[in-house]
This record gives C-alpha cells, structure tokens and sequence, in this order.
C-alpha cells in the first residue's frame, strides 16, 4: 500500500450555471486554472505533470486530449487525458505522485454541457450496438428500471427519493456557486412528468457547465505551500458490468468495491462514523440512496429512513450532499466527481460558508460516470 | 522508485476488416497476454484501456463498452487516451498503477475497430480540428500531416527516394509478422511511383486503417520473477504535449518528442542514447515519421536518420535495429493498439522470442515510441532485460 503522504494543495472552479455565454471552454478552464493557481500559491512552471478528464462526444471534438494544454499552461508539459470521471484522473495523478517520478500534478475537468445539442443521441451512442441502442428510446429507461428494482428490493419508498429532491435543492439555495437551487415541496416532485416510471423529470438533475482544477502535491511540498493542505487518505474506484444484460439492477456494486478499497486505505472500520460529511452522487434523486447503502454508510433499506429522520442534512449527523449534489449544483459531465470533491475540500477547510458542516474532518467523495456506466470512484480525504 | 517489469504480451492479426466485435478484439489480446504468462483473470488487480478515438468503434465512452472484454469487470478500471499516442501511453498509465504502490499485477489492453467508421474511418479524422477555425475546411489528415512531410524534408534537404526507403525496410521486416497485415517486397521506385496522395505523401508512404489489439501484462517486482524468467523491467517512461495551436508550430521538428524522451532517459539514467539504446520501435504512420522520430529521440543527429537508413544502420542486422517488427508501415494501424504492438515487439525481441524477425546480438535495452493527437504528443517507453 502507499506509504507517501498526498495532499491537495490548490482548488479553483468556474461555475456551475446550466448555461454559460459569456465564456468558450477555453476561457472557463484558463479562469478555473488561474485561480487554482492563486489558491495554491504556484504557478504552471511548478506542475510536474497534468491529467485532464473529458469525452470526444461530450465536447464535440475527436481526441480531447489536444485541447488539453494551452489553457492550464501545460503546453510542451507531461499531460494526457483519462476517458473517464475527473476522479479517474484525480487517482491518476494520484498514483503518479506516488511513484516518485513526479511531486505536483494538476487535474482539470470540465462541462459545457450547454453546447450539446442531442445529448440523449450521444447517451444512446454509448449503448452497445447490436443488443441494446436498436431498442431506440431514451436512455433514461435504464434509469427507471434500476429505480423500480431498487425501491422493490430496498423498500424505499417514491416518498422518501422526491425528499432527497428538496433536500439537496434547497442545500443548493446555501450555495454561492450551485446552479439549481430551489424550494419545492413533495407534491411538486412527485407530479413532475414521468420520465420512466417511477422516475419524474423533478427527481433527474439537470445539467450545468463549469470547469474544476486541482493541484496535487506529496507531502513535504505540500506543507510548504500551505498550512491546511487537505490529505488524501483514501481512493478506490471500480467498473461492473457494462453490458445491461448481465448487470446487478438494485445494487451499486461498483460503490461497494470502490468504497471497499478506499476504506481500507483510509482504515476506517466504521463508515458511518468515522465520515463526517460526503459528497454522493445523486445524478437520479434515488442514486442518493443506493449508493449511501452501497457505500456502507447505511445497511440496506436504510437509506429511507435516514432522508426521513433528516440524519442527511446539514444539520443531521451524517450531512450528504452539503453542496446541492448533482440536483442542485448541476450534472457537469466529466466533471461531476472534480465537484464532488471540491466541496469536501472547501467543507474540510472550512470554508463552505452557510452550508458549513460543523466540525468536518474526514469527508468523502463519491461519483457515478452516469448512463450507461456502471463505474465511478470514492475518495477519502482529512483535514489532519 | 519501485520497479515493473511487463511479464507478459498478446496482440490480434491486425487486418483492414474485423469479423470480431470491438469487445472481441480486446478480448482476444488480453487472453493471449494472460496465457503468455499463465495467469488469469483473478491474479489481475486493475485493468487500463488505451482506445485513441471512439469515432472509430462507434460507440461513446468506448471505455465502458470495451471493458468487460478487457478484463475489467468489477476491478478498478480506467481509459485514456493521447490519440495515436496512446498505444504507448497505456504501458506508462499501467507503469503509474503499479509503480505506486498500489497493485502488483496490472492489465494493459489496446484496442481500436477502426472498421466501423463508414464510408471510411478517415472520415473520424474531420473531427479533430477546430470547429470554427478550421473544421469548414473539410481538413484531411493526410493532407495536414503531409505539411509536416513537407517541411521535415525541405529542411533536410531529403528527397522521396531518401525516405522511401524506411517503407521498404519496414514492409519487408513485417513479412516475418504473424500478425502483419502490410507486409510486402516493394522497391524505392514501387514507393515513389505510387499514387501521390497529398504531396509529398505517397500511397506507399503511409499505413493504413486497421482493426486489432494487443496487451501487455505488468508486475511489479516482487512477483516478477516468480511469473516469468526474464521480466523486461520498464526503465523510463517520458510524455509531453505541445500546443494545440499546430498552425504556429515549427512542424519539422517534434521538440515534444525530445522532451518525452529526455524524461525516459532522465528515468533510466540513460546519458548517450545512441550508444545504449540497442533497438527502437519509433512511431512510423508514415515513411518519414520514422526518421523524423529517430532524430527527435536523439539517436540519430538532427537531419542524419535518413542517411542511417541508407547505410543500413536501422536494419534488422544493422547497428541499431529501428521497427524490426515492420512497424505500422508493415503490420498495420490500428492506433492504439499499433503502438501497443511496439511495445510488445521490445518485450519479445529482448527475450529473445521475436521468432523470425529476432535482432541478433543480445539485444538489452529498446525504445517504444508513439505519437499522437494534432501532432502533438509524443510517449516514450525503454525496456531493459
């Protein structure tokens, strides 16, 4: 296992607003840069190496990767790109810092999902070929199907999803930088227009754009280039079965691995416990769920009555999605999960404002890649 | 800095058109390199995809859809890619997993179905320039990259007859290729007589489209050994990118190229190049790329790869054998998976296991290289046995 301390030394973030005008992803991804930048006190020349996070059909372009460089200041740098969540490239640069052959690394990630004309043709494009995109229909029924199948196994009600709706859009309102936030009542969630059953449009996040840069550093660098770097104590991420054929349609086994191996990294035996705030996907209103009972942080069909008890807000004892989540801040794409764990950096630094998590030291992170995935990632961090 | 060593290697027949689904390709790469080794799935810890464009496959995230064929069900599993890059890329990326500690046994596949793009997967290529700037050109890549034949040649004074040569040596290398799709006797006058494609760009001067895949196996130390008697160890890795902006470039030199190899060489404590890196696998899409390359990666003085060709020096029984496998000229392109197969050519020939095309006198220490995006990245691999 690693013996090399990692921290999170800088954090700059453009966004999350469903539209964005004003800036071409350029634009987006120099400002998030440069403001990392100022956030960590360094500059490009201080960066050994770059990872960014993105899709060719996401962004409209064949081989993202040659967009990569010029706005971080990474031209004629190591930089390559991950086809995945930005968490993948977050333990990508991750796991390169450990190997010693580099100290500081940065990873971007953005959406300008506000460009993409057909996102659901580039979703169903992701469906295998020859067994599933000939069914030809939204693939949001992928999504209604696993929410039966979990609300039959689970036990957890309609009731009980439309609440994590209006808990985390009304987080959302707390926060300066959420692009959704809003106070709905159970009634409107419930009769918003079903999407595929039981799923309605009020209980599908809506998309955002933004950009998310973070700067990683190993341990000693770290503690020069500030005094609150925030740890990472934990990763673990994981891909189930693409196919839908062969997938589990309850349970987020993915979640249940990658969670695996970031407690045990972290040590930690008692995830309800030992968590003090997390950040979990919450793409789908029942995703919220599913996936705190995949991630231990509840046993199975418990997860109802912990958005019931209110255990979940702010104020509750296991505070989940501080930050508005996917439901309030937005979907970002690629760059949901770099979302994700930059609140649990602002939470664990105390800086989250009215949506502070009192006392937060040890957060999680967790993200879905979203439809058709069956893969994402968990992070571990610490204040200490 | 912990070693690892690649332990084991498969790739597919690379052919113009698959019977095999995209999934199958991978499928079959990964197999051969688990059975090379005689491990299987549950020795493997974590899985990493190089795939270059998933306008090729035609399937988003292709990622996802190819995992279950590359081994990945429910193990930790990422994609990446560097467009033509990548086949390179997916040793460091593998190299990154296990050299931090985190796993021991690590699968890297590459896999590209470049087939399924119709009328033609050049038609993927409109999709990788600048959708203001440049795309309402209709922009071909061999158009593009015959810029940077142009200039690299101009400034060296070379002549197509000088860079027609790598075309032959690496054609008739690749008729020992099991797995080669391009294999072919061809003279000078064959290449130079050849269809111009976009000057100064002949038929014969490039590769062509291809489907396959090809994997390789990693351990780290520790288990190394005990998998196989002669682990080739990776000894440096080394990436860089230029700038997007290709238009404000000097395209006769590929300085991204030098600084990927000046970080492989820095990693393997390797001072002289030319006197300790026996064989090389450089990126060669096209003819001149492979002497365009050489001198990017300092084994051959700026302007005098062409003139090395000429003397025999990067023949198979030459003094530094350069793409005895046949290269992409001679086996084929299926991107990712083409410079995968470079590696792989490194792995077998420092074993001694490279059959027919074996380079001869022991050969210790090779070079992978690949490049990729919009001229832009070049990744860099040394092995050593």
């Amino acid at each position: 296992m690693a013996t090399k301390r990692v921290a999170i030394v800088g954090v700059g973030y453009y966004g999350f607003r469903p539209v964005s005008p004003e800036v071409s992803f350029r634009e987006m991804i120099y400002e998030a840069a440069t403001r990392a930048y100022e956030d960590a006190g360094l500059e490009p020349k201080d960066i050994d190496g770059f990872v960014t996070a993105g899709e060719d059909w996401n962004e409209g372009h064949s081989i993202v990767d040659e967009l990569a460089p010029d706005q971080l200041g990474a031209v004629k740098r190591p930089v390559f790109t991950v086809n995945g969540d930005a968490m993948h490239a977050f333990v990508s640069a991750y796991m390169h810092i450990l190997t010693g052959q580099m100290d500081i690394c940065l990873i971007e990630s953005r959406s300008k999902a506000s460009n993409i004309k057909n996102l659901h043709e580039i979703t169903m494009m992701a469906l295998d070929p020859i067994y599933t995109r000939p069914l030809d229909t939204s693939p949001y029924f992928i999504a209604g199907l696993e929410m039966n199948r979990y609300l039959y196994e689970s036990g957890v009600t309609r009731e009980q999803c439309a609440r994590v709706v209006i808990k985390n859009r009304r987080n959302a309102l707390l926060n300066p930088y959420a692009g959704h936030g809003a106070r709905l009542a159970l009634d409107d969630v419930l009769n918003s227009d079903v999407i595929s059953y039981p799923l309605t449009s009020l209980e599908i996040s809506p998309h955002s754009d933004g950009c998310v840069v973070m700067i990683l550093a190993e341990e000693k660098k770290a503690e020069v280039i500030r005094k609150d770097p925030i740890w990472i104590r934990g990763v673990g991420w994981c891909t189930e079965s693409y196919s839908l054929e062969r997938r589990n349609w309850s349970q987020s086994v993915f979640t249940q691995k990658a969670a695996e191996m970031a407690y045990k990294m972290a040590n930690i035996r008692f995830p309800r416990k030992e968590v003090h705030v997390a950040e979990v996907n919450d793409e789908f209103a029942y995703k919220e769920l599913q996936h705190l009972e995949a991630l231990g942080l509840c046993r199975k069909g418990e997860a109802g009555h912990l958005i019931d008890e209110g255990a979940t807000e702010i104020s509750g004892d296991l505070p989940v999605n501080p930050s508005g989540g996917c439901l309030g801040v937005g979907n970002l794409l690629e760059a949901t999960g770099a979302q994700k764990l930059l609140e649990i950096v602002l939470q664990l630094r105390g800086e989250a404002g009215r949506r502070q998590v009192k006392n937060a030291e040890v957060g999680l992170a967790h993200n879905w890649r979203g439809l058709p995935t069956n893969s994402g990632a968990v992070v571990i961090l610490s204040n200490f | 800095m912990r070693k690892v060593a690649i332990v084991g290697a498969g790739m597919t027949k690379f052919v113009r058109r698959a019977l095999e689904t995209p999934i199958e390709l991978a499928y079959e790469a990964a197999k051969m390199a688990l059975d090379s080794c005689g491990l299987t799935l549950k020795d493997i810890e974590c899985v990493v995809l190089g795939s270059a464009v998933d306008a090729f496959d035609g399937v988003c995230m292709k990622g996802e859809y190819l995992s279950g064929g590359a081994g990945a069900w429910g193990k930790p599993f990422m994609r990446h890619s560097v467009g033509g890059g990548t086949g390179v890329f997916s040793c460091i990326h593998g190299w990154m997993h296990v050299a931090s500690g985190m796993f021991d046994l690590c699968l890297v596949v590459a896999e590209e179905k470049m087939s399924c793009c119709q009328p033609h997967p050049q038609g993927a290529f409109l999709t990788v320039y600048d959708s203001i700037l440049e795309r309402p050109l209709g922009l071909n890549l061999l158009w593009v990259v015959a810029q940077e034949m142009n200039h690299y040649m101009i400034t060296n004074g070379l002549k197509s007859e000088d860079v027609a040569l790598v075309s032959v040596k690496n054609k008739r290398n690749a008729l020992d290729h099991p797995a080669a799709m391009l294999g072919a006797d061809i003279t000078v006058e064959d290449v130079v007589n050849s269809e111009i494609i976009s000057w100064p760009v002949h038929r014969l001067d490039i590769s062509a489209t291809s489907d396959g895949a090809a994997a390789i196996v990693l351990a780290s130390e520790r288990l190394a050994e005990r998998i196989t008697d002669k682990p080739v160890w990776i000894a440096g890795v080394g990436y860089n990118l230029d700038t997007w902006y290709w238009t404000s470039r000097d395209l006769s030199y590929p300085v991204y190229v030098e600084k990927a190899a000046r970080m492989a060489y820095e990693m393997a404590g390797i001072r002289e190049p030319q006197k300790e890196i026996h064989i090389v696998e450089p990126y060669d899409p096209f003819s001149f790329k492979e002497l365009q390359n050489l001198e990017a990666l300092l084994l051959a003085d700026r302007g005098k790869a062409a003139q090395l060709t000429a003397d025999g020096v990067t023949a198979r029984d030459g003094n530094m054998p350069v793409c005895p496998s046949g290269g992409l000229l001679g086996v084929g392109n299926p991107i990712s998976a083409a410079a995968l197969m470079k590696v792989c050519e490194i792995f077998w020939q420092l074993r001694g296991e490279a059959g027919k095309r074996q380079v001869p006198g022991n050969p210790k220490v090779g070079l992978a290289q690949a490049w990729g995006d919009m001229m832009q990245t070049g990744t860099v691999v040394i092995l050593k046995v």
